[in-house]
């Protein structure tokens, strides 16, 4: 049901055609690439599917759910219980499904218990949920079961792959038809104005738990999957906190006011993440969270966002009012700090030549990267008149 | 409802009985009775602080009265949902304009249509009662605009198309005329006429007794959350017991 | 008898450290708006600096001294360069709420790794006023009293200091209404700045005092600042008073718990945060 006046028929066609194009690429993929680059795109599958499950709820309203790590946990631990390495107990589908279902039902219970809470009370009470569910579950396995952790079946690297594909464009076609129905406007004015979604008829409770639940069906659905890509898991491992703020960041990095926004975020993010994991495992920490810092201070608005301002502040002049000169100095401190980094990662590899090399990619990305925000940054001053311009 | 419904049959679209309504310890609302006729203009009045959007509250269910049965169209509605309220025929605006500001006043008028009344209204005709909304209130020309950016009148003018695009037959109007110049004034009570001559009955809290006086057919005026006193305007304007709260609640403030 | 009164002693040394984490991050919460989940990271420095200026002959009691400064002036230029930069950008206060923790989370990793890079991973600890007192029946080390008595009369400190200086009248003035605050004359922006070095001092001292009684490490962080949002969501975020309390109260929920199974102590501290959240979201104090 089209219902959205923005979105002429000849634009979805092109936008449709487009992602054809990818999913055939996407699907073809394994036969022409090697088996790291298959695993590699699952994850980012994984995070980019995760990112826009979250985007489904979280965006419109703008309650910041940081659930997703317990209901990626979820499917874990229902594969890890349904798909041990002893045995099958149901076949694969299936128990991706289920997980889907549980999560589904975990979803609905956690909607339909934080209907009261807004704004940060709705974050901390998810987050708190996560960490409740790890230690119960961590004593749980330790003093009842007597197993610390659970050892999944492994599978074809190309399978997990394939079925993470389905997976991923079961949850776009999802996100996206909720965006153009009527739940995704509800959603909207219950973003903006609660109450008086409310009094025009709109049941908010139902939309706001339903869409809640459908969100995680997904999430659980990639955790499901996602462990017989990990092999072996306990609760630290299924529902590790930083899988709840990873959708968060990848949705603002990327822009939360596009549909693609969240999707380019996630994939560049997941990307970059990966990457950085497996060459530097140390650095990665301290990389990702100057960039977590970065976004948020030089780009609330995200990637996309950015770069439509960008667009529109050298076609109209000044946009903004201008900003403080602290700005600048949070700059250079900045600055100091990823000049740090790059030496660091380039003691931490010094030994091989090949990951000198590397070394000095990621050293020129982060360098560029921080550049480019303080030229922004100094552009934004610059044309705002800070400078007497 | 059609225009022309002759007056004399006085059916009751809404009922009070018993209304009260405790906030902690302190009655915001206490023991009201009250009635609306279909087709009527009503003029809920008093000080400030009476109770007037605490009742608004209770009859649209943002509230939930205790004690108290609140009635419409002789079904009893107490305990129901807000957008329950919506869906029967009763739609509401409020003191501070609620509407949804990043979104085009298209549509916002849209929503309303969509969730406000029973499902099966196909695309087009949300579109084309939406536009007719718009040009109602008179604002066709901004139907693209982003809501944030209309004047505080059209902002108010904007929540009134949206409340009619859920097809009321009861609209409930707070305080529409707060903030408004003269001109704007008076296209809002001419607008609220026109309202009613669609076959929509009005309940309006109101401040500016010029509006209120010239524009209702029935005033009730709430004191503490008692009802004091209720009647035409005029026998309201020679209530002693009104006029003593008015004016009680002057040398209040010029004490 | 005897093990009542040990697990409520035991609690209520657990409940000074716990109030003691717990009333920066309710200052910087409660005033400044960040939530921030760094706060066991300041924790974790100021250890860190206690522990290598007592290697090289300093006594905690004086780095307490160093530390709590330091982390007032690194705290105040944090919020004047970083979250004052994202409250303006945001365009309401919710959304400056979300933005500020996730650059507070960033914050987490970024000061984690650095001192990662310093101190490395390992456990480390020293031993300073560890003799033991004998209080009736029951056995406490001297330095976790000490702890509890430094708990007690910061909070008493800073209370006051709230109550009656033209400072802290401008504090709380801008934690109810951070617009109208200005309006009266209050720099907000300092205000807030300041309030959120305060939160860094808080939890700074607090480092100092836990390195006295448990050993640390690099990534201790995360640990205390989870307890320290279960207290400030059990006493109401923003109220001084409600965190001292929630903090004692935590503490001997820890302690009983502890004393039946140790495993369970997070899971009950994470239970009684889930259902508060449920039933009395204020918290205790909360108005």
């Amino acid at each position: 049901m089209d219902i959205t006046t923005f979105t002429s028929n000849k634009r979805f066609q092109i936008w449709g055609i487009s992602l054809l194009v990818v999913l055939a690429a996407l699907a073809t993929l394994p036969q022409w690439v090697g088996s790291y680059y298959v695993v590699l795109l699952t994850f980012i599958l994984m995070y980019i599917l995760i990112t826009v499950s979250w985007t489904i709820f979280s965006g419109p309203t703008g309650y910041m759910s940081l659930a997703s790590a317990a209901f990626f946990g979820v499917g874990v631990y229902t594969s890890a219980i349904l798909f041990p390495m002893t045995g099958a107990v149901l076949p694969l589908p299936l128990i991706i499904v289920i997980a889907g279902i549980i999560s589904f039902i975990l979803g609905l219970l956690v909607g339909a218990l934080t209907l009261r809470l807004k704004g940060i009370y709705f974050a901390i009470f998810t987050f708190g949920l996560v960490l409740l569910i790890q230690r119960f579950l961590l004593w749980f396995e330790m003093n009842i079961t007597a197993t610390r952790g659970r050892f999944v079946a492994t599978l074809d690297n190309n399978y997990i792959y394939y079925v993470m594909l389905v997976i991923f464009v079961a949850t776009l076609l999802t996100a996206y038809f909720i965006r153009r129905s009527r739940f995704g406007l509800a959603l909207q004015s219950i973003g903006e104005n609660e109450e008086a979604a409310a009094h025009i008829g709109i049941n908010v409770t139902l939309v706001k738990v339903i869409i809640f639940a459908i969100s995680a069906v997904f999430m659980g659905a990639a955790g499901a999957i996602m462990a017989s890509k990990l092999i072996y898991i306990d609760p630290y491992i299924a529902f590790n906190p930083l899988l709840s703020f990873m959708p968060v960041l990848m949705a603002i990095f990327g822009g939360l006011g596009q549909f693609y926004g969240p999707i380019i975020g996630a994939a560049v993010f997941a990307y970059l993440q990966e990457f950085l994991k497996t060459e530097f495992p140390f650095a990665y920490m301290f990389t990702f969270g100057l960039v977590l810092v970065m976004v948020m201070v030089f780009m609330p608005s995200g990637l996309v966002g950015m770069i439509q301002r960008l667009l529109a502040s050298l076609k109209e002049g000044p946009q903004e009012k201008s900003t403080p000169s602290w700005t600048l100095i949070f700059s250079f401190l900045f600055g100091i700090l990823g000049g740090l980094v790059s030496w660091f990662i380039f003691r931490e590899r010094r030994g091989a030549r090949v990951h000198l090399k590397v070394g000095g990619v990621v050293t020129i990305i982060v360098i560029a990267f921080y550049l480019i925000l303080l030229l922004l940054a100094y552009l934004g001053e610059l044309r705002s008149g800070y400078f007497g311009i | 409802m059609p225009r022309g419904v002759p007056r004399e049959i006085n059916v009751r679209i809404l009922e009070g009985e018993g209304v009260t309504k405790y906030f902690g310890g302190l009655a915001a609302v206490s023991n009201v009775d009250f009635h609306v006729d279909e087709g009527e203009i009503v003029g809920l009045i008093g000080p400030n602080g009476a109770g007037k959007t605490t009742l608004f509250n209770l009859i649209s269910a943002s509230l939930v009265p205790k004690p108290g049965v609140i009635k419409f169209k002789g079904e009893n509605i107490t305990g129901k949902k807000p957008y329950q309220i919506c869906r029967m025929g009763v739609a509401r605006t409020f003191q501070m304009v609620k509407i949804f500001t990043n979104m085009p006043v298209l549509e916002n008028v849209r929503l309303g249509s969509f969730f406000g009344t029973l499902p099966g209204m196909s695309s087009a005709d949300i579109a084309r009662e939406a536009a007719e909304l718009l040009e109602f209130v008179g604002l066709s020309a901004m139907s693209a605009t982003p809501a944030k950016d209309l004047t505080l009148a059209n902002q108010k003018r904007l929540e009134v198309a949206r409340a009619l695009a859920t097809r009321p037959e009861l609209l409930l109007l707070d305080e529409l005329m707060a903030g408004l110049n003269a001109t704007e004034m008076a296209q809002a009570m001419e607008l609220v006429k026109r309202i009613r001559d669609k076959g929509i009955t009005i309940v309006m809290i109101e401040h500016v007794m010029k509006a209120i006086m010239s524009v209702c057919e029935r005033i009730i005026v709430l004191h503490h959350g008692e009802k004091i006193a209720e009647g035409t305007p005029r026998e309201i304007a020679n209530s002693k017991k009104v006029v003593e709260v008015y004016l009680g609640e002057q040398a209040d403030a010029g004490s | 008898m005897e093990t009542v009164l040990d697990v409520v002693v035991a609690g209520l040394l657990l409940g000074g450290i716990f109030a003691l984490i717990s009333i920066g991050l309710s200052l910087q919460y409660g005033v400044a708006r960040v939530l921030n989940v760094a706060h066991g990271e300041f924790i974790m420095i100021g250890a860190f600096v206690t522990w290598v200026l007592f290697e090289a002959g300093v006594n905690p009691l004086i780095s307490l001294m160093i530390v709590g400064p330091g982390a007032f002036i690194i705290g105040f230029i944090l919020y004047q360069a970083m979250f004052n930069y994202i409250r303006i950008k945001a365009p309401s206060l919710d959304a400056f709420e979300g933005n500020s923790i996730l650059a507070a989370f960033g914050l987490l990793f970024v000061i984690q790794y650095i001192a990662l890079i310093i101190w490395g991973s390992n456990i480390h600890g020293y031993t300073y006023l560890a003799s033991p007192i004998h209080l009736g029946t029951v056995t406490v080390a001297t330095n976790r009293l000490v702890t509890l008595g430094f708990t007690v009369v910061i909070s008493v400190i800073f209370y006051i200091f709230l109550a009656l200086t033209r400072l802290g009248k401008a504090i709380r003035a801008a934690a109810q209404d951070p617009a109208t605050a200005g309006l009266m004359g209050v720099n907000i922006k300092r205000v807030l700045a300041i309030c959120f070095g305060f939160g860094a001092l808080m939890a700074g001292v607090a480092g100092v005092l836990l390195s006295m009684c448990y050993p640390i490490n690099a990534s201790m962080g995360l640990h205390y600042t989870i307890i320290a949002i279960v207290v400030v969501v059990l006493g109401g975020m923003g109220s001084i008073v409600g965190s001292f309390i929630g903090g004692f109260i935590l503490g001997i929920v820890g302690s009983i718990v502890t004393y039946f199974d140790p495993g369970l102590s997070m899971v009950a501290y994470y239970l009684i945060f889930i259902i508060l959240l449920l039933v009395r979201p204020k918290g205790i104090m909360g108005k």
